[in-house]
């Protein structure tokens, strides 16, 4: 059952037609797709959802594409992990993870969004997919292309690290490194998607794309047992995720799938990029952009599409937004490794560390549920925490050494 | 071409009649789709209108004269 309606203007309310297009002609604000929910009364209940595969599909209903998805029909429904060790160490109640740093196939919540947009432009008869990203977008797209036999082309900074240009170019797709400053190269990339008839995931096709993270959302309800958490921190890099939880939890309850739980949404950013956070602990809803400058890339959004929404969202919501430095960053990816045998990667490390701050300012209560929403892992950015890491000691082959060696760590034969 | 893009002025520069002087000085038509002043910050959605050389030209003067650009999508670099 297809109930989109349109593509509505957050600004003005103008509505358009479901087509690849993404900014309002009229007064510039981005587009959002709004749906009939009352088509689903009766159709959509808990018992439907709960006799699907476990993907994040079987919420199809509330993902803007036409049927079965073409694109990523194994994607989500990852673990929802009750941290116990970590609420001893922070002191709280109830505490849970959910764990999108094992989202299939490229180990981030990005699958999510890419199959949701991959799949709406199969609809719309493009062949060729594109997107700009400094990491886990470009590998989930080159990715997803390939598994769907679409041509793709991925847009990077001429200088990023070996090892990200390698998780998308293992997949065949068309890699571009652009030279210049960063401005000059988010400029061209926009100039590139309005020009060339692609799909490109977070331009043109934007709409569809950033409904895919509603799915997370979803999840983590149906893992509570139906119900929302109290609180929920999600990380914020353009801003989407913070906006589309919040969608999905008000969506859940408007359908009579959930009670209102009074949920509120916390943002965690870098403190060297950190607009939004700036903007919710400045009381303005104005997002001032900035030149990022964190370890936290896949973060690093200095000039956030939806910042001003998730500003409102956070404030609306009874929540807050925090920020903290790279070296807490990389204490938090420790921390959550060493406490829940998660390896996140760098935005990881920033929900924790935001999320424990808030807990000690009294920002996030100790007695109630929060879900924290990793979103990536670690493996990807390992040069974060290479040099915090415990080195191996080294012995000879020798037991008596290794005898030696446990005695003094006091290890009892 | 059409350029679409964002102006984001400091607050040293929201007094500054920048969007005339860019029209004076370049042969592109400026359209003005939404305009914001608050908290210390001038935000403006432009619409320019020209050959491709002078509307490049034109939003390389208003870089130079401190105003931040960025296309209507802001950032479409993601991680």
């Amino acid at each position: 059952m297809n109930i989109v309606r349109a593509l509505k203007c957050r600004e003005c309310g103008q509505e358009y037609d479901i087509e690849p297009t993404h900014v309002c002609e009229f007064c510039f604000g981005p587009l959002e797709v709004v749906y009939d929910y009352e088509k689903l009364d009766g159709y959509f209940t808990r018992e439907l959802i709960e006799s699907r595969p476990q993907t994040m599909w079987r919420y199809k209903e509330l993902l803007p594409i036409n049927g079965d998805p073409t694109v990523g029909a194994q994607n989500g429904f990852t673990p929802l992990v009750r941290a116990k060790n970590l609420e001893k160490v922070l002191g709280v109640k109830e505490l849970y993870i959910k764990n999108d740093s094992v989202c299939y196939p490229t180990l981030s919540f990005k699958d999510r969004v890419v199959s949701v947009a991959l799949s709406k432009a199969v609809e719309f008869g493009f062949t060729t997919v594109a997107c700009a990203s400094t990491g886990n977008l470009a590998g989930s797209v080159a990715a997803n292309a390939a598994a769907a036999g679409l041509e793709s082309y991925v847009f990077i900074p001429h200088d990023l690290e070996q090892g990200k240009i390698l998780g998308a170019g293992v997949f065949g797709t068309n890699i571009i490194g652009i030279k210049g400053k960063y401005d000059d190269v988010n400029r061209l990339c926009s100039e590139v998607a309005g020009k060339y008839g692609w799909a490109f995931v977070n331009v043109n096709v934007r709409p569809f794309y950033a409904e895919g993270s509603k799915s997370l959302g979803y999840e983590v309800m149906e893992q509570l047992g139906w119900k929302a958490p109290k609180h929920i921190v999600v990380p914020m890099a353009s801003g989407s995720l913070c906006t589309k939880v919040d969608k999905s939890i008000k969506e859940f309850i408007k359908l009579g799938l959930i009670e209102d739980n009074q949920t509120a949404v916390y943002g965690a950013q870098a403190t060297g990029c950190s607009p939004i956070a700036k903007s919710v602990k400045d009381g303005t809803d104005m997002i001032h952009p900035v030149h990022a400058d964190t370890i936290a890339k896949s973060l690093a959004i200095g000039n956030p599409a939806d910042g001003y929404y998730a500003n409102r969202v956070i404030n609306e919501s009874g929540g807050w937004a925090e920020d903290i430095s790279d070296d807490e960053v990389v204490a938090a990816m420790k921390l959550l490794a060493e406490t829940e045998g998660i390896f996140a990667e760098t935005a990881g490390g920033v929900t924790l560390g935001c999320a424990k701050k808030m807990i000690e300012s009294g920002k996030l209560p100790r007695d109630e549920s929060i879900v924290l929403c990793i979103t990536g892992n670690g493996l990807k950015t390992m040069e974060a925490v290479a040099d915090a890491v415990t080195k191996p000691r080294i012995i000879e082959a020798s037991l008596k050494e290794f005898d030696l060696l446990a005695e003094a760590d006091g290890v009892n034969v | 071409m059409k350029s679409r893009v964002y102006l984001t002025f400091v607050q040293s520069h929201i007094r500054e009649p920048l969007i005339w002087k860019l029209a004076k000085e370049f042969d592109v038509v400026t359209n003005i789709r939404m305009a914001e002043v608050k908290d210390g910050m001038g935000l403006v959605g432009l619409e320019i209108d020209g050959a491709d050389d002078v509307v490049e030209a034109a939003i390389q003067w208003l870089i130079s004269e401190g105003v931040q650009v960025s296309p209507i999508e802001q950032d479409v670099i993601e991680g």
